[in-house]
């Protein structure tokens, strides 16, 4: 557990970059600060493992003062990760990994066996090892960067902005991936962000803070979403919450009726088909739509990826509401399509039938109170 | 004149000297001693210096200070050396014209391998030098671990333009009456023997040559190949290999 208490931090022109932060980040769990820029979310961070020192207050960890220790021998049993990863250039990969052990007097190549282990964990193939940072892509450096971060096995890591430098669809990659991770390593985690959707996503408690560095709200995901505590929160936390909110939804079984289906990579049948026909491939893993009719493939002709509308996203049986409604409105016969755990169609549900479990929960949540 | 400028150069008496004479290989010798002495001295000098001042972002005007001397003009600077320090030597001594030679060209060296190892430190990636003290290292340590091998290509580049330097300037020994394969210029040019002096050009001329492909040399196994951006055929393409890799993997 980490602890904030009055934590100030001012520098000597006056101004004041964190205000009297008290807040705890519980053990095995992901605190996440998320605000403005300038709000002193990255001071707050860095104040945990004394890059920069506060004017007043105290943090501990586990209850000991951080100052109890001298700052490079704290630093050591503290993971950090950062914004453009900041990995050695002129050490191989698997040696910036190994970086803190080495400083610990670990043997060598104890430290690089460990290391190895590591890298294959954060997904990187083990030949990467004996690469240099410039030869990997940014996002594959971000996991170095993780990697080194938990190399001696570190109870508390400090992550600022370590996933905005990566493109979208990698970061959503690094993203997923480190869930995974923390589910199985459990760490204590603060983790800086800018992003409401990344906090939202990856945080177990959310801290907003506002300019001026005082904290404005400390609550879970799903309370922030349905509760924020004031309009700068509310502004914040952004216009459509109410459709993000969602995501945190997991209500009763999505209704799914059974859809009719044609194998792609056949042709058209010649008695035609209804105006939208779903696809599926050998494994029944949904492809797309096909149209027929008048504007649509005609019969006869080949089901193949030039006829194929593959707009339409899939929501998965006991995933998200969001997801669910998402399906229904990004598919182009109205129907949302519904997988099952291994990707397998299990069938297609209707606008009216998500929005009306929408409806039954915001009703149980407004009768029954705060949910979890 | 090429042909006798060849001819000077293949006369075995210009190389051994005779009674009379000193020869190539003895001069030689004199010029890469005062070379060697002057740049080890201006990288005791300015490489500890460029360190600390890198590291600790402090007394940084002495860098611009410093450059400064480079606008000197080294004869002048020579003579009113020796014109100071020569007279303090009685006796068969040459130290009163080797001492003001030496600092003449310490002078020169200094402020190259100083600039550049200062700027070798300052250009290191601040997230990197951040991730270094974030991970645990200490003042030293980052210095000693990061900031100093992250330097090294601009240090070499530093030492190298100092040695040229050094080497082509080492020529004026010989207009105090020292040695160095300046003797030939100076000597030529009295005597109105120019092959001997165009011979003594491009003699100071390759020696500067295989100075710089030792220094190369020494460079390339230094320095580390992430730096370098060396990479052996299998990765070639770095980042962009990396990133079909990534897509491939991870896209699916």
């Amino acid at each position: 557990m980490i602890r904030f208490d009055h934590v100030t931090k001012r520098y000597p022109d006056g101004t004041v970059a964190v205000d009297g932060l008290t807040l705890e980040a519980p053990t095995g769990r992901i605190t996440v600060f998320v605000g403005p820029s300038g709000c002193g979310k990255t001071t707050s961070l860095r104040m945990v493992n004394r890059m920069i020192e506060p004017t007043s207050g105290t943090i501990t960890i586990d209850d000991r003062d951080v100052t109890s220790l001298p700052p490079h021998e704290l630093r050591r049993t503290i993971g950090y990760v950062i914004q453009h990863a900041g990995l050695f250039p002129h050490r191989t990969v698997i040696d910036n990994v190994a970086t803190v052990p080495f400083l610990l007097g670990t043997d060598k190549k104890q430290a690089r066996a460990r290391a190895a282990e590591l890298l294959e964990r954060v997904g990187l193939p083990a030949h990467f090892a004996r690469r240099y940072p410039a030869q990997l892509s940014g996002g594959q450096q971000q996991r170095v960067g993780v990697a080194r971060a938990l190399a001696a096995d570190p109870p508390v890591m400090l992550m600022d902005e370590p996933f905005s430098a990566v493109d979208p669809v990698v970061r959503e990659q690094l993203q997923d991936q480190f869930l995974q991770l923390q589910e199985e390593l459990g760490k204590t985690i603060v983790f800086v962000t800018h992003d409401i959707d990344e906090a939202i996503k990856l945080g177990d408690q959310i801290a907003v803070m506002a300019v001026g560095g005082h904290l404005a709200q400390l609550s879970s995901p799903a309370d922030l979403l349905a509760r924020p505590i004031d309009a700068f929160v509310a502004g914040f936390v952004g216009r459509d919450r109410g459709y993000r909110a969602l995501g945190f939804a997991r209500g009763a079984a999505l209704p799914t009726t059974p859809e009719p289906t044609v194998r792609f990579g056949e042709r058209v049948p010649p008695g035609g088909l209804e105006e939208w026909t779903l696809v599926v491939d050998d494994t029944d893993q949904p492809q797309g739509w096909l149209r027929s009719g008048p504007s649509g493939s005609p019969p006869g002709s080949p089901i193949d990826d030039a006829a194929l509308f593959r707009g339409g996203t899939l929501a998965t049986q006991g995933g998200s509401l969001r997801a669910a409604l998402d399906a229904c409105l990004s598919s182009p016969s109205g129907r949302g399509v519904v997988v099952d755990g291994d990707g397998r169609l299990e069938g297609t549900v209707h606008l009216d039938a998500v929005t009306d479990l929408i409806a039954s929960r915001e009703r149980a949540e407004v009768t029954g109170g705060a949910d979890g | 004149m090429i042909g006798n400028v060849l001819r000077w150069l293949n006369d075995p008496d210009n190389w051994n000297g005779t009674q009379f004479t000193t020869g190539i290989w003895a001069q030689l010798q004199t010029h890469l001693l005062y070379s060697v002495i002057a740049v080890l001295a201006a990288l005791v000098i300015g490489l500890p210096l460029g360190l600390a001042i890198g590291h600790t972002g402090r007394a940084t005007s002495l860098i611009s200070g410093l450059n400064a001397v480079r606008a000197l003009p080294t004869v002048g600077v020579l003579v009113l050396l020796v014109v100071i320090i020569a007279p303090h030597f009685h006796g068969r001594t040459s130290k009163g014209y080797i001492i003001p030679t030496l600092i003449v060209l310490i002078l020169l060296a200094v402020p190259p391998i100083l600039s550049n190892t200062y700027a070798g430190v300052q250009n290191v990636d601040p997230a990197v030098r951040d991730a270094a003290y974030g991970m645990g290292m200490t003042g030293p340590q980052v210095l000693w671990r990061v900031e100093l091998p992250n330097s090294l290509p601009l240090i070499f580049s530093g030492l190298r333009s100092a040695t040229l330097q050094v080497i082509a300037t080492a020529t004026i020994a010989a207009y105090v009456t020292l040695g160095g394969l300046g003797r030939f210029i100076y000597d030529g040019l009295a005597q109105q023997d120019y092959p001997q002096m165009i011979s003594g050009g491009v003699l100071v001329a390759a020696l500067a040559l295989i100075a710089d492909l030792v220094l190369a040399l020494v460079q390339r196994y230094t320095v580390s190949r992430g730096l370098t951006k060396r990479f052996s055929k299998s990765t070639v393409g770095g980042a962009v290999a990396a990133d079909l890799e990534e897509a491939g993997v991870e896209h699916t």
